[in-house]
């Protein structure tokens, strides 16, 4: 047990009681903000791991905008604020399914991994992340711009309203400023357009 | 350091992401769930990377984990334009009471 395991038990540690708190907490917002926390615990793990690529990409990515997206989510969609409206009935059958999983994988993962043991932990540093970022992986770095777009266009189609649901559009009036009142009123608008040019 | 601690932190993860996905009613909740088990995959990624292949060129594992930060933001940003669909149509984000494929 050295000083960095010790690190990485006391930050894994938050983590994991922030996401708990993630999925059990009753009030929604709490939740969110659970997530947070839990999403820059593990922007800390990272860092004890030697990513700190990762680790600053995980604070601005997930900190910076998801869960501020989630926040707009759960307050946009009039949740109650406060308790969850019921529990669900698969509180249980979840429970079992969550623990059962837990157990077998991490059975398996120290039955296989229990005494790998690392002295001294190193990433590619950030230079050597871009090159092979550019070289080696940039047909998936295009396509993922690509789905990122698509993202975009189709979350912007899905979300905005269709014609006609708000009403009729108003129709523009034109302010008149400073109109000559001897002027004849249909040159009126012509008038107001040339004081508001 | 020891490669059991952040395994096992990513599998503990995993399976709270699974309960809430399981456990929870509301959608937007439901997807935090989601990303809770994305963030435990790239917690494997990134472990098994500097741990053990530190020296890798092509540096996947971190790269991978990069991808699916990525992928996420995109799935984050669909899912919750869906259940503000969902939300105006219906009046609920209840999970469970969204339940037939068509009406």
């Amino acid at each position: 047990m050295t000083g960095l395991d010790l690190v990485l038990l006391g930050v894994g540690l938050l983590t994991a009681a922030s996401a708990v708190m993630t999925v059990i907490s009753r009030n929604l917002v709490h939740a969110a903000l659970f997530l947070a926390v839990a999403l820059a615990g593990i922007a800390g793990v990272f860092l004890v791991l030697r990513a700190d690529f990762l680790a600053l990409v995980q604070l601005v990515v997930y900190v910076g905008a998801v869960a501020v997206l989630f926040l707009f989510g759960l307050m946009l969609t009039r949740a109650p604020i406060g308790r969850e409206a019921l529990d669900s009935q698969h509180r249980g059958l979840a429970l079992g399914v969550s623990g059962t999983l837990f157990a077998v994988l991490s059975w398996l993962i120290v039955d296989a991994f229990g005494n790998v043991r690392v002295e001294e932990v190193a990433g590619p540093r950030i230079g050597d992340l871009g090159i092979a970022l550019f070289r080696d992986w940039v047909l998936p770095f295009e396509v993922l711009s690509m789905l990122l777009l698509a993202a975009l266009v189709g979350a912007i189609v899905l979300s905005r309203r269709e014609d006609g649901e708000s009403g009729e559009p108003e129709p523009v009036v034109p302010i008149a400023l400073a109109v000559d009142p001897d002027a004849d009123p249909d040159a009126a608008p012509d008038a107001a357009g040339e004081v508001r040019a | 350091m020891s490669l059991v601690i952040p395994l096992l932190l990513a599998t503990f993860l995993f399976c709270v992401g699974v309960y809430g996905l399981i456990a929870r009613r509301n959608a937007v909740l439901v997807l935090i769930s989601v990303e809770l088990m994305l963030n435990a995959v790239n917690i494997n990624l990134v472990a098994f990377q500097n741990l053990l292949f530190p020296a890798e060129a092509a540096a996947s594992g971190q790269l991978f984990a990069l991808f699916i930060i990525g992928v996420a933001a995109a799935e984050v940003g669909v899912g919750l334009a869906i259940v503000f669909n969902l939300f105006r149509n219906r009046a609920t984000v209840d999970v469970d009471r969204v339940d037939a494929m068509r009406w």
